[in-house]
């Protein structure tokens, strides 16, 4: 069931009807009702997938929890021991939950990664053997939203295993936790300690939040259906032909493909959380206006916000604060010197979070490759950072409007560009593709007509230019730290019903509907 | 502390940590940053910071890292 499908509206519909006309203490046991049913419509099988993640997680983490309270009880207990025999007694409990922890990683992480990377592994495989020799692939089910809810989970689990959350004792809760339905699709990944406090508690209605979520969710709904599904007909022409579309035009497809997936992406987070926001449940923000940033780092701050929070406290960190890292990196500084050897935990570990968040990505070379062209892009702008310092400090341009304009399209056709390997998803044609906006000189076929041969017309032209003028104008105001939806609330009510009457009938009338409309299913979905 | 200032000032020469108390708040010491500090402090104090201690307020300021160290290093 889409988000852009009238089963799903008319699911929602029943949802925001139920949630506020049943008794309050109804609200969160509905919810997870409405989830599995979300769930089952999609397909029944992939209940079982989210019934072991959130069974294993819960018993996993009533140990752990068991374990914290029995540890912390023993040694205040035994005041009398001396530091060492504590010392081993934590770490003898720490070892006993890690075990604990491995299970889980080993149930939830191998169920992500035999689902999603065998036919990648045994791809891979083939590519060595001869004909009659290969491996069949397998016909695998992955089941919707697997890596998010699966990330989401294990996060909430470590959490526990460092007793830095309170374990949840209700499984019903946990459960809803886990399968909440609008953030199946594509996230955001939330935390159980934010997310509980909302998620659980009871909510009265309120004009003023409800519209506010649903300004949210039709904003989310106009950036989808007007921009991102027209845009995926050109992009679709314009990478299906390698021979015919190059130089300028791969050039053309960089900038749609890019504001395409923004709005996509952006789009199907907004949706999501305006429906949690309508229902008064505050769900994380993915997204702080990334193509504002002013270099990848930044960007990476700015873009996919919880998945990179994620990487960072659960993958980034562990891997460098780790015994065997520390090791090496003692043994580097001995060896090495001190410039390398400060650098290396920092390079290994990013290293393997970039592989990570490639892979994570899709189990292909094309977006293990784009992840590490990230790494690649970010450690040298992290080891040019004195060199920049110099420059700016020399010319004085830091803080200067051109200059930071000029960071911020260098960031976006830089970005643009890396994310080629998720159009061509072929390591070698990106590669030759991008190369083809140097060495072939075509600028013409922006003004010749040539762009109206992409399965746009001149009215598509228009709507997206109008679409691109809002969406900027929106980012504008909301660089200045002001709330559109705020501003607009605090006029007269005709202003702030006639924008939300506007975007649904914009909505309406200009998505790219089309004969037979089947609106394409969210890019991140596929994730 | 004054090691702990020494290392956070090969960082960051131009930011007064003897004062300033929103290092992670102000986004002033990044995840890098991080991992560099707690690199040092091993090969410097012999102390192992793991990763649940990565948390804003330890590392928020010189002072609490300096606790945090000391804290660490009496357990």
């Amino acid at each position: 069931m889409l988000f852009t499908s009238i089963e799903f509206i008319a699911f929602l519909a029943l949802v925001f009807l139920l949630y506020y006309v049943l008794p309050k203490k109804c609200q969160w046991p509905l919810l997870l009702i409405f989830s599995y049913a979300f769930y089952w419509i999609a397909d029944p099988r992939y209940i079982i997938f989210i019934l072991v993640t959130t069974v294993s997680a819960y018993l996993i983490t009533l140990k752990l929890a068991a374990i914290n309270t029995a540890s912390s009880e023993y040694i205040s207990a035994h005041k009398e021991l001396a530091k060492e025999e504590k010392k081993a007694y934590k770490a003898a409990m720490k070892a006993k939950k890690w075990r604990w922890l491995l299970l889980c990683l080993f149930i939830n992480i191998g169920i992500l990664a035999v689902t999603k990377y065998t036919n990648f592994v045994i791809g891979n495989i083939n590519s060595f053997l001869d004909g009659e020799s290969k491996i069949k692939a397998v016909d695998m089910i992955i089941p919707m939203g697997i890596s998010f809810y699966t990330f989401q989970t294990v996060g909430y689990v470590i959490d526990v295993y460092r007793g830095k959350q309170e374990v949840q004792r209700n499984p019903f809760k946990l459960a809803l936790f886990v399968s909440f339905f609008p953030q199946l699709v594509q996230g955001p990944i939330s935390r159980y300690g934010e997310m509980s406090k909302t998620l659980f508690s009871e909510h009265r209605f309120s004009g003023k939040v409800f519209s506010f979520g649903m300004m949210r969710i039709l904003w989310g709904y106009f950036k989808k259906v007007v921009i991102a599904d027209r845009l995926i007909t050109a992009v679709t022409v314009l990478v299906g032909d390698t021979k015919l579309y190059t130089g300028s035009y791969v050039f053309v497809a960089m900038l749609f493909y890019a504001f395409e997936l923004y709005c996509d992406f952006t789009g199907g987070i907004d949706i999501t959380i305006g429906i949690g926001e309508a229902m008064g449940i505050r769900l994380p923000e993915n997204f702080n206006l990334p193509y504002f940033s002013k270099n990848i780092k930044e960007y990476w701050n700015r873009w996919h916000i919880t998945m990179g929070t994620w990487f960072t406290d659960y993958i980034f960190y562990p891997i460098s604060v780790c015994g065997p890292m520390l090791k090496i990196s003692k043994w580097s500084r001995k060896h090495l010197g001190e410039f390398i050897g400060k650098r290396v935990p920092v390079y290994l570990s990013s290293f393997a979070v970039w592989f990570t968040t490639g892979i994570w990505h899709g189990a292909a070379w094309n977006f293990i490759v784009w992840g590490l062209m990230n790494f690649v892009v970010i450690m040298i702008s992290q080891e040019l950072e004195p060199l920049y310092a110099r420059f700016h400090e020399k010319f004085k341009v830091r803080g200067r409007v051109p200059y930071e304009v000029f960071q911020v399209i260098r960031t976006v056709l830089l970005m643009s560009a890396i994310r080629m390997f998720d159009c061509y998803r072929n390591v070698p044609l990106t590669f030759k593709m991008v190369g083809t906006m140097f060495t072939e000189f075509n600028p013409q076929i922006i003004f010749d007509g040539s762009l109206l041969k992409l399965g746009l017309g001149a009215a598509d032209y228009i709507v997206l230019a109008a679409g691109f003028i809002i969406v900027l104008g929106v980012s504008l105001v909301k660089l200045k730290l002001v709330s559109v939806r705020e501003a607009l609330y605090e006029r007269p009510a005709i202003l702030y019903f006639g924008a939300m009457a506007l975007l649904l009938v914009a909505t309406l009338l200009f998505g790219a509907y089309g004969v037979g409309y089947d609106s394409s299913q969210f890019i991140y979905n596929q994730f | 502390m004054e090691e702990i200032i020494e290392i956070l000032q090969d960082l960051h020469p131009d930011v007064d940590f003897e004062t300033c108390d929103t290092l992670i708040d102000d986004k002033i010491i990044d995840s890098f940053d991080i991992v560099t500090i707690i690199s040092e402090i091993n090969e410097n104090f012999d102390v192992v910071i793991p990763a649940e201690e990565i948390i804003p307020e330890n590392f928020n300021s010189a002072k609490a890292l300096s606790e945090l160290v000391k804290r660490l290093s009496d357990e």
